[in-house]
This record gives structure tokens, C-alpha cells and sequence, in this order.
């Protein structure tokens, strides 16, 4: 299967499987875990069992993504020494030390406090609940907070100095961790764990009202998912711009292969909205272009001069057709959401949020469009720093461990065929959960009594479906 | 110096190490109890016992990694190359036994696949922590900081040996622990069945204990070389101790006796492979200043740890405290 591979090829691969097998479950559950912690908050504070039905329903669903999350980082906690052996040893003693500042204040905080979140409503009582339920959820955002800064410092890095070894040695921990890529990276990827969940969340209220539109806890799930779209969305358009710039400043070679500017434009670079990257001749083929918008975006400037690959050694730069298609695809989905937030308050400004079937039937198909923006985020970004690890000081080639090509080879084909099987019955269940009716609280409320129950869709062992009221 | 940084560090490694040990130990135990359990519903109580802990224990193994990347990053670039194998398959297991715990209630169909999961995933995770174990006692060549073994000099008569006696060993940690958490007739079965697990555990420790000072002589004059024997021979004495507590305690169906004395024998075989490690961290090629990460590295990570392990001991004993007592088949969310 990976014959006449090298190691190196086969041990990127590697690395590029498990990480974006990982990456999906962190990303919702950073979202998923202060939708709970929301959730369980207007329940204490509102007392409509509404929101504890929710909280309870989520909350199952929560359990298995994070299980995902734990088992497939403890391999990635790993695989920096088995694979990238040479990098571990001399970039270790900078980022080492904020990945065990993760594991410290977040991974036991999260793992310390879930086992009370999911099981101790009754044991702890409901102060300490919810303390524990939104410590889980501040562990999710510090952890994704401490290995962004670990992930930016790779891509900006600042604060050390070389010892005689070839060790980075860290000088100023405070330009280490504060590094200049760190505050954009970081609010775009939590914004895009709230996005993604978002729209999970969304896309089974969504599914839940085509079928019965009258289920409350649909109605409360999708109208609470339509709102973050509609806020968030915005924000993460503004920061990913943000973002953009910072790249431009420290990683141009990334910002032109994101761009498809292979040559230099002394006055005014064109945006190229789509076009097919020709490596081989170094062009963009059948390019569509709007003249000197790039350089209005990046530049504040129609005539702003932009440099191009050219100006760019060829062993100092990117592969630029996964970059360049990773990144109309992030931005594409982006752009799509926040039209379906718009069209969301538009349907919600009229009343009809809840009968807009069309844009139910959208939310369905667009509730894994965060997965695959998340996904295509990152490869633009980790494509895009070729061929360093440490940008411009360390590269991928002389990161690796010395290991031959065979045991890479066998350790990937095991890691894909366990993660397709494991990960693979995973979403299976997870998908049956978010399959299954919320609620359950109709008849506390007394409302399946009214009018409202129409045409009996909604029969009793809905009632029965295990998301009771206090378990 | 004020302090030795280096030093202090490879006393919090070891530390969280063993933490881990005896944490995941019962939790890995009671995986690889479970196709001996009689029924599902023994085996959903046994599962139930550990479920709310489970995360925590497992993230002292994640500390175990991270933080030697981050003070000992030389010792993380040449072991886990060297064992490349044991540690990949115990990754791969770990993440069998560990949805297995959320799995195993989504399904009816395929419950026994997800109970085949966590036993499987369990016994091997627990055989190449061992077997990691033996290699790294027997030593790791190492040379220009890189790993200059061959693929499976891993894999020997002794890293066998120390595989079956971790796994042993945790499995009677499980049976302690379910003795401790479980009643009626299935926690009697696995008091009984701890009498035969700690004999085994016992005489395995002690084939590796005898076998371990012939590996290498370092080891050896550590052991058997006047005055320190006045302080390594306390060991075997406390083993002593220990064993007839784990004995009595199981004749005189005491809960949690076992269990402790149990954990005590770990402790023990830990302090034991520290006493014929140090100064090494990576025997016979690095000691524990050589692999050390710069002063900057090793003085911003204690900053924080010292007020963070405090604190994360004592929210973990809290979590444990929560879910004190017997489990019974109406606990938990599922």
C-alpha cells in the first residue's frame, strides 16, 4: 500500500491522519461543552425543565465526542516521539513546557470534573453541578488556548535563542507564549468550535422540526443554534481577516499560495476567485479574477504592490493546489453560513422560524459544514508552513525521527484501519443519537394535552426516549 | 543552584508515573477481568465503578509523556523511538478500551464487540506498559541524542517476563478494587479470586527482582554494595509487610486492606526500579542532568506545577470521594 514511500512522506501522512481525525472531536467539544454549560445555567436560573432536557440530551452526545477527543489525543501526545524524534528534542524545551501547562490546568480539569458533570447531578447537588459542568467547559477553551500558543509559536516563532546542541532555548516566555500569530489563531479556532457546534446543534433541531415542527426542545435547540449563527458567523469572518494580515506579515509564502499569486503584481494584485493551480508551469489555469481586490483586502490599497511566489526560492515554498483549494473551500462554507444566519433572521423577523422548511432542509445538510471548514482550515494553514516545522529555522525533513520507512508504513496502516473501524462505529452512534426525538418534558408541562400535538407523530415512548427529567 | 531543577523533576515524572500506575492500574485491571464476569450485568457494575474516574486516571499518562517532552525532551526523542512498537500498540489499545466505556451502552447488537474492545484493549495496553518496562530497565542505546538500536531490541525473555507481571499485577488491582466497590456473591468471588492473583503477582515481582541486579552491574553493587543495603534492603522488608496485610486483609474480608496493600506493592516495585535507575533516567546512556531541557525550560514548568499538581490531587480525591461506596446497577447516566 505505501510502497516506495519514504519515511518522512509516510510519517507527514501519519501525522496529517491522526491530528484531523483528532481536531473534529475537540472542535465540538470546545462548542458543545459551554452549550451545556449554558444550557445547565438557564436551567438553574429559569427552571424550565426545557433546558434540562436539552442539557440531557446533549450531554450523552457530549460523552462520546469526548471520548473520541481523549483517546485519539493520548496518540498524538505520543507520536511527536516516535516519529519527529529530532524535532521533540530541540523544540521541546520550548513548546514541552506549554503542552504540560495544558495537560496541568486543562486535561485534568476537564477530565477531574466530567465524571461530576455526567453522573453527580444527584450526588453533588446543583450548585456544585454546574461548577463542575463549566469547569469542564473552561478546560476545553484553556486547552485549546495553551496548544494554539504552542501551534503559533511553530508558525511565529519568537522568544528563544540556539544553544550549542541545536536546542531553541527560551529566553522570554512571555514573547514565547504571547507570539504574534497566537490571539489571531486562537480566536479564529474557538469561534470555529462555537460555529461548528453551532450548527450541529442546529442541524438536528433543524431535522427534528421537519419532522414535528411543534417539538419545543427542537424549536428551543434550533432558535439558540440561529443566534450563534447569526452573531458568530460575522466575528469569524472579521477574525479570519485579521488573521490573514498577521499571516502576510510573517508568512507571505503561505498568503501567496492562498492567493494563487505565483507572479509579483508591482501595481495592484488581482483576487482570484477560482482557477485551477498549474504547479508544473507555475500559473493559475482558467483563473475567474476581480483586478486589484486583493491588494484593497490585504493592503487597504487598489494599487498596493503585492509579491509573488516568484520572489520565493522553490525550496522554500508551499505546495500551492492544496493550499489554494483548502482555503476557497474554508472560505466558501464561511460565506455560506453567514447567509444562512441572515436568512434566519430575515425568517425569524417575519415569525416563521419554525415553518421555514427550506431552511431546515439547509441547516440538515450544512450541520457538518464546520467539520469540514475546521478541517480545511488547518490544511491551509499547516500545508501553507512547508517545508518548516519551526517556520523559517527548522525544517520538516530534519524533524524526523530515524526511523525506517516499513515501521511507519505498519503504524499508519494500523492507526487507519483502527480509527476508521473505531471512529467510524463512533459517529454511527453518535448520529443515532442525534437521530433520536428530544424532549420528553411534554407531559410535565402538560402541553401534549393542547391543540399543538397535531397530526400524532409524536406518540408516547418519545416520552420514554431516556431523556427524562433527572435521568 | 538553590536547587536542583533536574532532580526535582525527575521526582515529579516519577511521581505522576506512578500515580498513573496505581490509578489506571485497577481501572485496566478490571478490563482485563471482564470476560470472567458471569454476567452483562456484572460486567456493566464493574464498568459503572470506574466510568466517572476513568478520564482523570488516564490523563496521568498523558502527564507522563507531556512532561517529558517539556524537562526531559532527549529522553522523550530516544525512548519512545526505541519503543516504537509496544508504544504504538499501546496507543492503539487505549483508544479500543477507552470508547469501549461509552460504546458498549450505544448498542445491544454489538455490545460483545465493545466488550471484546475493552478486554482486548486493556490486556495489551497493560502488557507494553510492562514490556516498555523491561526494555528500558534492560537499557537503551543511544547515540548523537538519537536512538541507535535495532527495531526489536525491545522484545526479550525479560521485557516478557516484567509484560505478564504488570499485567498480572493490575489485574489484582482490579479484583481489590471491585472487592472494595462491589457486594454480594460477585464481590466475594473476586476476594477469592485475589488470593490466586496476588500469589501470581508476588512470585512474578520476585522473578524480576531477582533477575533485575544480573542485567547490569550498575544495578547490581546498588543492591548488594555495604552501607547502602541499610536502605535498600528496607524494600523487600516493607514487600514483607505488605503481602501479609494483602493476605489477612482478603482471610479477614476487610474492603479496603487489599486494596491499599496492593497498591503498596506497586509503590514498592516503583521505588524499587528508582533505587537501580539512578542517577540514570535512561539506562546505561543518559542520567537524569544529561537529559535535562535548559534551566529556562525546567524553572517556568515547576512555576506552575507546584500549585497545580496540589491542586489537581485534590479535586481528583474529591471526584473520588463523590463516587464513595458500593455502585449499584442504578447508577449511572446511560
Amino acid at each position: 500500500m505505501f510502497d516506495g514511500m519514504t519515511a518522512e512522506l509516510l510519517a507527514r501522512i501519519q501525522f496529517a491522519f491522526t491530528v484531523s481525525f483528532h481536531i473534529v472531536f475537540p472542535a465540538f467539544s470546545i462548542g458543545l461543552a459551554s452549550y451545556l454549560a449554558v444550557l445547565n445555567g438557564l436551567w438553574l436560573w429559569t427552571k424550565n425543565e426545557i433546558y434540562l432536557s436539552l442539557f440531557n440530551y446533549w450531554k450523552k452526545i457530549f460523552a462520546v465526542a469526548f471520548a473520541m477527543g481523549v483517546v485519539s489525543g493520548i496518540v498524538m501526545s505520543y507520536q511527536f516521539g516516535t516519529n519527529w524524534s529530532v524535532f521533540s528534542d530541540k523544540a521541546g524545551p520550548v513548546i514541552g513546557p506549554l503542552m504540560a501547562y495544558e495537560i496541568l490546568s486543562a486535561f485534568f480539569l476537564e477530565a477531574g470534573f466530567l465524571g461530576i458533570m455526567l453522573f453527580g447531578r444527584e450526588r453533588v447537588g446543583p450548585g456544585l453541578h454546574m461548577f463542575a459542568t463549566f469547569m469542564v467547559a473552561f478546560g476545553t477553551v484553556l486547552s485549546a488556548t495553551w496548544i494554539l500558543s504552542v501551534n503559533s509559536w511553530m508558525h511565529t516563532p519568537a522568544g528563544f535563542s540556539m544553544n550549542e546542541v541545536g536546542q531553541f532555548v527560551p529566553e522570554d516566555w512571555w514573547a514565547i507564549v504571547f507570539n504574534p500569530s497566537f490571539p489571531y489563531r486562537l480566536a479564529h479556532m474557538v469561534l470555529a468550535a462555537y460555529l461548528t457546534t453551532a450548527f450541529v446543534v442546529g442541524g438536528v433541531g433543524a431535522l427534528h422540526l421537519l419532522r414535528d415542527r411543534t417539538n419545543i426542545a427542537a424549536r428551543k435547540m434550533f432558535s439558540m443554534a440561529m443566534w450563534m449563527a447569526v452573531v458568530v458567523t460575522p466575528l469569524q469572518i472579521l477574525a479570519g481577516d485579521l488573521h490573514g494580515l498577521n499571516t502576510l506579515e510573517h508568512q507571505p509564502a503561505k498568503l501567496m499560495a492562498m492567493e494563487g499569486h505565483y507572479d509579483s503584481y508591482p501595481d495592484g494584485a488581482p483576487l482570484i476567485l477560482f482557477g485551477i493551480p498549474n504547479e508544473a508551469e507555475k500559473r493559475i489555469d482558467y483563473k475567474i479574477e476581480s483586478p486589484k481586490l486583493s491588494s484593497l483586502i490585504l493592503k487597504h490599497d487598489l494599487n498596493a504592490p503585492l509579491d509573488g511566489l516568484d520572489t520565493i526560492p522553490d525550496d522554500e515554498e508551499p505546495p500551492v493546489a492544496i493550499v489554494f483549494w483548502s482555503f476557497r473551500i474554508m472560505i466558501s462554507i464561511g460565506f455560506a453560513m453567514l447567509a444562512i444566519g441572515v436568512w434566519s433572521l430575515w425568517r425569524r423577523w417575519k415569525g416563521e422560524l419554525y415553518e421555514a422548511t427550506w431552511l431546515h432542509r439547509t441547516m440538515v445538510l450544512m450541520a457538518p459544514s464546520g467539520f469540514v471548514a475546521v478541517l480545511a482550515g488547518w490544511i491551509t494553514t499547516e500545508v501553507g508552513r512547508q517545508p518548516y516545522t519551526v517556520y523559517g529555522l527548522m525544517r520538516t525533513s530534519d524533524s524526523l525521527a530515524p526511523i525506517a520507512a516499513p515501521a511507519v508504513a505498519a503504524s499508519l496502516t494500523a492507526f487507519i484501519v483502527v480509527y476508521f473501524f473505531v471512529f467510524g462505529a463512533g459517529t454511527f452512534y453518535l448520529m443515532r443519537m442525534m437521530g433520536k426525538t428530544p424532549g420528553g418534558i411534554d407531559v410535565k408541562m402538560g402541553l401534549n394535552k393542547g391543540p399543538i400535538r397535531t397530526a400524532g407523530i409524536t406518540p408516547v415512548q418519545q416520552l420514554n426516549s431516556g431523556v427524562v427529567a433527572g435521568e | 543552584m538553590a536547587f536542583d531543577l533536574a532532580f526535582i523533576w525527575a521526582g515529579i515524572i516519577a511521581f505522576a508515573v506512578l500515580v498513573y500506575v496505581i490509578l489506571d492500574g485497577f481501572d485496566l485491571g478490571i478490563g482485563i477481568l471482564f470476560p470472567f464476569l458471569k454476567s452483562e450485568g456484572e460486567r456493566d457494575l464493574a464498568m459503572n465503578s470506574v466510568a466517572p474516574v476513568w478520564d482523570g486516571n488516564e490523563t496521568w499518562l498523558v502527564m507522563g509523556g507531556g512532561g517529558l517532552f517539556a524537562v526531559f525532551p532527549l529522553v522523550y526523542a530516544t525512548v519512545l523511538p526505541a519503543l516504537y512498537v509496544p508504544i504504538t500498540a499501546m496507543l492503539l489499545a487505549l483508544v479500543f478500551r477507552g470508547v469501549a466505556f461509552e460504546y458498549r451502552w450505544r448498542t445491544e447488537r454489538w455490545k460483545w464487540v465493545w466488550n471484546l474492545a475493552f478486554f482486548g484493549g486493556s490486556l495489551i495496553a497493560a502488557l507494553m506498559q510492562g514490556i516498555a518496562l523491561g526494555a528500558l530497565v534492560q537499557g537503551i542505546e543511544i547515540e548523537n541524542r538519537a536512538y541507535a538500536g535495532g527495531w526489536w531490541d525491545w522484545l526479550t525473555p525479560f521485557s516478557v517476563l516484567t509484560g505478564v507481571s504488570v499485567a498480572v499485577g493490575y489485574t489484582l488491582l482490579g479484583a481489590t478494587w471491585l472487592n472494595l466497590k462491589i457486594e454480594g456473591e460477585f464481590q466475594e468471588r473476586m476476594r477469592k479470586a485475589s488470593f490466586g492473583l496476588a500469589i501470581g503477582t508476588l512470585a512474578l515481582i520476585g522473578g524480576v527482582s531477582l533477575i533485575t541486579p544480573f542485567l547490569d552491574p550498575v544495578y547490581f553493587a546498588r543492591w548488594f554494595s555495604w552501607p547502602q543495603m541499610l536502605f535498600t534492603g528496607i524494600v523487600p522488608v516493607l514487600v514483607a509487610f505488605a503481602t501479609y496485610m494483602l493476605f489477612t486483609g482478603l482471610r479477614d474480608k476487610h474492603e479496603m486492606t487489599p486494596f491499599l496493600a496492593a497498591i503498596s506493592l506497586f509503590v514498592l516495585g516503583f521505588a524499587g526500579i528508582g533505587i537501580s535507575f539512578y542517577p540514570y533516567i535512561v539506562p546505561p546512556s543518559l542520567t537524569i542532568w544529561e537529559a535535562a531541557a535548559p534551566d529556562s525550560s525546567l524553572e517556568f514548568a515547576l512555576v506552575g506545577t507546584v500549585v497545580l499538581i496540589p491542586m489537581i490531587l485534590v479535586y481528583t480525591a474529591y471526584a473520588y470521594y463523590v463516587f464513595r461506596g458500593k455502585v449499584r446497577p442504578e447508577h449511572g447516566y446511560h
